[in-house]
């Protein structure tokens, strides 16, 4: 394989695909990404075997052919070769060279043999989302992400159809929950998705997905199969496996008694939490809201640090009510109101609250109390 | 007593109990008296303590079982009853409470005094104090235990084991290097038996040999242990008796009589260790943030696997469920002669096992534990028990919790 490609060309496209390689890799093949040149392109493709990447680009093919190089070297030496310049390179035997201007590198690569590629199935549903709306569903719910092991089916994104009963469009929805927060958001189902099975996407995905959608505007293709899920952005294709494994029935613990509305500027109520928040221990980071009519007090208290409180001013006339949180929770949810309205509608000081943006009623939050 | 011409002028001491368990036993049946008594755990357990006469034998405690009773077929074998041995252990450590509020336990039988200043409240020097101490032991509690008397830790702990039993020894400042010079470098706290291996291989084998080397050479040759060899080999140690160090974990294991592989015999043995775990916890007002499942092959290969909590806990459900996932992923087809389960990260029970968003039936198994709980405090331990810990195990109404009992 023999190819001369522009540096900026070499170094977006490893910039995506050399995140999805680990660190450390018991199966050293799966350090390398997977160089394929033909018919005037070079194809890229790493794996973690859980995760694929594969980009297309523009290159000269001198020789067509195929070969495995370290990613984060090929990565790391792209990134230090001067702008507008052009790489070559040229595998041969098992050593790739790149020569770039008076620079030249010899890598050793793996057997383009050994490297595994993910099995394909067959998509049983393919549907297309604005690359804003996915970032909305994704940046609205990834934060409420268990990475508690052992709960693997909690470790990613639940995302599912809604039937739409009466009177409602149907929906496509994300959900998320650690056990303490929970994060459910939606958008209207989009065309294809209509019988979408329940999935859970792994977290690393995820995480690799919503980087990409930085760089990308129009839509984002999506295609599911019942093990696999496949991203299309642009040029980049991501196929990743989904975990395996029931979401709990999050229906069940999304309160529908609450009437006890608590109006407030998600800035000034952020900001407060963070103040006091200061005093909380690390290990609780617990704050108390006390409320009365038109009043909110933030306090927080820790037996060798002191204690704060901050009032402000909140529209609330319901009765005085009590309830602690985790002070981490609340601005991780207040961070996703845009509107600058938060809702929360509250029973008592021991049960779930909700959480709203009073503009966006697409998304929820519920968020568990602790005991101040 | 005995004559030294520091007596009265030393307060660092090490109590140790005198065979401690073997002792409680035979207090407690007295016609055993002259007999070897071993305590230890079935056929494949070990030694937990053997009394003086087994020891004649050339028993030894943490010997395995099989091998003591080569020795002294004739021993009588006792269950360790726990317990029994940690009230035991707690009056005799609210007896020595009384002479100092400076007693750091460093086991259920052991502690370190620090008498420094107690002359006038006690009327006499600390070795008079100490005396009288065991004296109350022996005559209040029914167990012997044994003194020893220095200026620090290291070595009032190499000097109890000195004139056991019911001994009481001494090392003053004056003959401190003299008396560590010929000792074995495995009597220093922290040589095991790999670092001494390691150090006889270097030719070094006794404390004076240590003495003779530079500071630098020990650090360069065995690292941040190299600062406390240099020092101990001196008979320097400046570690305060600092009571009530934090306890770490809680944990509890057994081994069984024969390996077991399959996950389903382990997780059967799993639900009982939970249980007494978190029974521990509850009394003694701990939750634990971390929860971690220990396993030995049959080489003694020691296996742990650990899981941080989303919140803390101290319920057998969670532990067991948590342990139960770590222990499925064990089971691959090894055997295992040993497994335990414990939790780590202890904090504050207030904040343990809140209501769960992902897990809305932990709610009603909490509720069904505290019960559980209350029977037992009201009708005893066997009054009721889980299914779990019958022999046949059921179906799961959980999708991701297979084999549910």
């Amino acid at each position: 394989m023999k190819i001369i490609i522009e540096r900026t060309a070499l170094l977006g496209s490893l910039g995506h695909v050399q995140s999805v390689v680990e660190r450390r890799n018991t199966i050293p093949v799966l350090s390398n990404v997977l160089l394929n040149a033909a018919n005037g392109s070079l194809s890229l493709l790493a794996t973690d075997m859980d995760l694929e990447i594969s980009e297309t680009v523009v290159a000269e093919v001198v020789r067509p052919g195929s070969a495995t190089a370290p990613a984060h070297t090929l990565y790391d030496i792209a990134r230090k070769l001067p702008d507008g310049s052009q790489v070559e390179l040229d595998a041969t035997g098992d050593v790739l060279t790149l020569r770039s201007g008076r620079s030249k590198f010899n890598l050793g690569t793996l057997p383009v043999a050994d490297f595994p590629e993910m099995t394909r199935g067959t998509w049983s549903h393919q549907f297309s989302l604005r690359a804003d709306v996915l970032k909305g569903l994704i940046d609205r719910t990834k934060f409420a992400i268990s990475t508690e092991e052992t709960r693997y089916y909690l470790n990613g994104i639940h995302i599912h159809a809604t039937k739409g009963k009466a009177g409602e469009v149907p929906a496509l929805r994300a959900v998320a929950t650690d056990g303490h927060r929970l994060a459910r958001v939606e958008t209207p189902l989009p065309e294809g998705a209509d019988g979408l099975p329940g999935v859970i996407i792994p977290r690393k995905t995820v995480l690799e997905v919503r980087k990409l959608l930085d760089e990308v505007a129009g839509n984002v293709d999506i295609s599911l199969s019942e093990t696999k899920i496949r991203f299309t952005l642009g040029d980049v294709t991501l196929i990743s496996k989904l975990i395996d494994g029931t979401f709990p029935d999050y229906e069940r613990v999304i309160p529908a008694g609450n009437n006890k509305l608590l109006s407030v500027d998600s800035k000034l109520f952020a900001g407060a939490v963070d103040r006091v928040a200061t005093i909380s221990t690390e290990k609780s980071r617990a704050v108390k809201l006390a409320l009365e009519a038109g009043v909110l007090t933030l306090s927080a208290t820790a037996a060798d640090a002191g204690s704060a409180s901050e009032e402000i001013e909140v529209d609330y006339d319901s009765t005085p009510l009590e309830i602690g949180f985790n002070s981490r929770y609340l601005l991780d949810i207040t961070g996703q109101i845009e509107s600058g309205k938060a809702q929360f509608v509250m029973a008592d000081g021991n049960s779930p609250t909700i959480v709203r943006d009073a503009a966006d009623l697409a998304a929820l939050y519920v968020l568990m109390p602790m005991r101040v | 007593m005995v004559k030294h011409p520091e007596l009265h002028r030393l307060s660092i001491a090490h109590i140790d109990c005198d065979a401690f368990y073997a002792s409680v036993e035979k207090r407690d049946r007295p016609e055993l008296a002259d007999q070897p008594v071993i305590v230890g755990g079935g056929h494949r357990g070990v030694v937990s303590a053997c009394c003086y006469i087994a020891r004649l034998y050339g028993v030894r405690s943490a010997m395995p079982m099989f091998k003591a009773l080569q020795l002294c077929p004739q021993a009588v074998i006792i269950k360790p009853d726990m317990q029994k041995y940690v009230g035991v252990g707690r009056a005799v450590r609210s007896l020595m409470q009384e002479m100092t509020p400076l007693v750091e336990a460093i086991s259920i039988d052991e502690a370190f005094l620090d008498l420094t200043g107690t002359e006038l409240l006690h009327h006499g020097s600390p070795a008079r104090t100490l005396v009288r101490l065991v004296r109350r032991i022996e005559t209040e509690i029914g167990v012997t235990a044994s003194i020893g008397l220095s200026h620090n830790k290291f070595l009032a702990k190499l000097a109890s084991d000195l004139d056991k039993p019911r001994g009481f020894a001494i090392i003053g400042e004056a003959e401190t290097l003299a008396f560590l010079a010929p000792r074995p470098v495995g009597m220093i706290w922290g040589v095991g038996k790999a670092l001494a291996a390691k150090m006889a291989a270097e030719g070094i084998r006794t404390i004076g040999q240590i003495r003779d080397m530079e500071m630098k050479e020990l650090v360069r040759r065995y690292g941040s242990m190299g600062m406390r060899l240099y020092h101990f080999s001196r008979g320097q140690d400046d570690r305060r008796v600092t009571p009530h160090s934090p306890l770490k974990s809680i944990s509890s294991e057994t081994t069984f009589n024969h390996d077991l592989w399959s996950f389903e015999d382990l997780e059967r043995e799993l639900w009982p260790l939970a249980e007494k775990v978190s029974k521990r916890m509850k009394s003694g007002d701990h939750a634990g943030l971390t929860v971690t499942l220990k396993l030995k092959t049959p080489d003694f290969k020691l296996i742990t696997r650990s899981q941080r909590l989303s919140s803390p806990t101290q319920l057998a459900d969670r532990i067991f469920r948590v342990g139960r996932d770590l222990l499925r992923t064990e089971c691959d087809g090894r055997r295992f002669r040993l497994l335990g389960i414990g939790c780590h990260d202890l904090t504050d029970p207030r904040d343990a096992d809140p209501p769960d968003l992902a897990d809305p039936g932990q709610q009603q198994r909490a509720k069904v534990e505290r019960a559980i709980d209350a029977v037992r405090a009201k009708l005893g331990g066997h009054a009721i028990t889980k299914g779990r810990s019958l022999p046949v195990v059921g179906s799961s109404s959980d999708p991701n919790q297979a084999g549910e009992g």
